[in-house]
């Protein structure tokens, strides 16, 4: 069994929803991206999504355009990326990290390479928001042939013909956008997404997680009664801009260990 | 027959649907209005009629007889795009957008712009729908076309200044698609090149098509045969496809695209990744030649053009290159400001600085070819928004 089935099993059995939060690989310093990982798991993540810096974040709003930002002012690239999770593996078997972020820096690498060098240092999956169904075939077949799961994104103007297209090719949880926008946008529509869920459900066997929108504790624990899983990035990232060096992992592991108390109730 | 894209978009590997899940939903709604009136007869006669009796088409082919002279080797003729209300071949597009929003009940257009021309002519459109109107335009570049800027403002649109990344057209764009996926109920993109996701390529390409449409009856009349070879500039290449189209099937005519060499190719400083066999990525929902670093970032461009400071190109022109059908090849800022100077002071005719790169081509290979040779240059858009980036090079203050 992969770390992702195995982490979403094992919350099945307690009745738990999975905690998973998000930030980009290199932001505030490419020194702190390990410390903070392990700072999360301490707080309660169940899976760390890992953004890969890109110069042209087109999906996602200010806050994580500007993490990337910073991660560039220190050049971190993906195979700065791919050497942090190997050094993060060192201390940590369990806790499975899906990168994500956009195509080219992995076609820049190559697929195969990518997959290749994913199985090598820990990587359990990978979300390349701009690759839909459509282009990915290919791509996403290096990475099944080496044990990375392909993560999907679903969003409400996801059709029925295409949520069984991205069930057949899915593997991991899917990722399921909450609301039209860019990352870290405000409006989250709850009775929306209770209503969206049993559609995805109807096709779709792998855990559901949820994002966009996910700001607080409150806002954590009313989605988390409705899906598999909750994913948090924009507060994180904020909570990594607002901070200083030194207190950058207290801070955010504070905030994750709230989130986690919060999933908990659901 | 030439018979691009395939139906999911594809220019041989070149193109396609690279974007996020939210916004396939439009996609496939764009993808079906176009499809249902790209030959419906009421939708082709209303864009007709708009392109005759507001844009003023068809417009001219004109002989630059003093300048052929001058050189003493082909003959020079000028695809007059520059001629269309608004000043450039960017409304030919934005009309068809316009009307397809119009039928699709959107009430809102967004569009992207680097010279500023094709936010004119969307503000221009949007004016004459009655539709709301937000361009996005890179920070340096609302500085250096500062003319542009106004024009939109007096058409009533709102301009966005963009101060992400290289505050360029790439990052006016990314603008411009958060804005789209935040707003796709009422919200219709225009965009402005042969770029983004299928079907804008496809689209915008059979927009602009009306150039070369007419360029191969009026060549006959005027010159008595086709050209020997086309000649446009290539930012993301969208006056390049309109004049190349209706000549792709013509093998003895040779289409050449014109990139931004900016500072000279061996500095780096450029806007040409085809010139220059950039690595193939994929950028802005389409995978084409794409100037980028190791890591697959997408790096800085530079050209004295904004309209052509682009570090992508149309995957369309990435497989012109590929098959051998169209060459590419750089010319620099002082290349292009000669032919600048060079068409007014020869013809009395002040062209934009993009279209002053194909220009500059044909200037450059017209002496060694002989006076019976034949060349026709797409001069996509008048000059007169640069003459204010032409006297600071002058060392002039308007």
């Amino acid at each position: 069994m992969s770390r992702i089935q195995t982490v979403f099993e094992n919350l099945k059995q307690r009745k738990r929803k999975a905690l998973i939060p998000f930030f980009t690989a290199g932001d505030p310093d490419p020194a702190l991206t390990v410390p903070l990982m392990h700072a999360l798991v301490e707080a309660g993540a169940d899976v760390i999504e890992l953004g890969v810096p890109f110069s042209d974040p087109m999906a996602d709003g200010p806050t994580i355009q500007r993490a990337s930002e910073r991660a560039l002012k220190h050049h971190v690239g993906l195979h700065h990326v791919l050497d942090m999770v190997a050094e993060f593996r060192r201390s940590n078997a369990a806790t499975p990290v899906v990168l994500m972020g956009y195509g080219n820096p992995i076609e820049a690498m190559g697929w195969e390479t990518f997959a290749r060098r994913c199985a090598e240092v820990g990587v359990d999956g990978a979300l390349t928001v701009d690759f839909p169904p459509e282009e990915s075939h290919e791509a996403f077949a290096h990475l099944t042939e080496h044990g990375i799961d392909p993560i999907f994104l679903l969003a409400p103007t996801s059709t029925d013909a295409r949520v069984e297209r991205v069930a057949k090719q899915a593997r991991g949880y899917v990722y399921y956008v909450s609301l039209k926008g860019v990352t870290g946008a405000g409006h989250l529509d709850l009775a929306a997404i209770e209503q969206k869920i049993p559609q995805l459900r109807k096709h779709i066997d792998l855990p559901i997680g949820v994002g966009f929108g996910i700001r607080d504790a409150e806002t954590a624990l009313a989605v988390a009664k409705l899906c598999d899983g909750v994913v948090v990035g924009s507060r994180i990232v904020q909570e990594i801009e607002n901070s200083t060096e030194q207190n950058v992992v207290a801070n955010v592991g504070k905030l994750v260990k709230e989130l986690r108390q919060a999933v908990d109730k659901a | 027959m030439y018979d691009y894209p395939d139906k999911n978009g594809h220019f041989g590997p070149y193109g396609g649907i690279y974007v996020a899940e939210t916004l396939m939903g439009a996609l496939d709604e764009l993808n079906q209005a176009y499809e249902k009136y790209r030959h419906d007869p009421d939708f082709i006669a209303e864009l007709n009629y708009d392109l005759k009796h507001y844009v003023g088409r068809p417009s001219p082919i004109y002989y630059a007889r003093h300048l052929s002279d001058h050189l003493g080797g082909a003959q020079i003729y000028l695809k007059r795009e520059d001629l269309n209300h608004t000043g450039a071949h960017k409304v030919n597009n934005t009309i068809g957008q316009a009307l397809l929003a119009r039928r699709m009940g959107k009430k809102r257009v967004i569009a992207e712009t680097g010279a500023g021309q094709h936010g004119v002519a969307t503000a221009t459109v949007a004016a004459r729908y009655g539709m709301e109107c937000v361009v996005y335009m890179g920070a340096e570049d609302v500085q250096r076309q500062s003319p542009n800027v106004f024009r939109m403002k007096l058409l009533g649109a709102t301009v966005v200044p963009v101060n992400s990344g290289s505050k360029t057209l790439k990052d006016a764009l990314n603008e411009a698609m958060r804005d789209w996926v935040t707003n796709i109920e009422n919200t219709f993109y225009i965009i402005g090149t042969v770029a983004g996701p299928h079907p804008y390529p496809m689209m915008v390409r059979d927009f602009n098509a009306i150039v070369s449409k007419e360029a191969v009856v009026q060549m006959p009349e005027l010159a008595g045969r086709q050209p020997d070879a086309v000649i446009a500039c290539v930012g993301g290449g969208s006056n390049a496809m309109g004049v190349f189209y209706h000549y792709i099937d013509m093998p003895g005519v040779k289409l050449i695209g014109v990139e931004a060499g900016g500072h000279g190719i061996a500095s780096g400083s450029h806007a040409a990744p085809l010139t220059t066999n950039s690595p193939v990525g994929v950028l802005h929902g389409n995978k084409t030649y794409l100037m980028q670093d190791a890591d697959g970032q997408i790096i800085e461009t530079h050209s004295i053009s904004a309209g052509l400071d682009y570090p992508g190109v149309g995957p369309e022109h990435a497989w012109l290159k590929d098959s051998g059908r169209a060459e590419y090849v750089a010319i620099d800022d002082d290349e292009a400001l000669r032919a600048f100077h060079d068409l007014c002071h020869f013809e009395g005719i002040i062209p934009a600085l993009e279209s002053s790169h194909a220009l500059a081509h044909a200037i450059k290979i017209a002496p060694t070819m002989g006076k019976d040779k034949v060349l026709l240059v797409n001069l996509s858009g008048r000059g007169d928004k640069d003459i204010n980036t032409v006297a600071k090079l002058a060392g002039i203050t308007l």
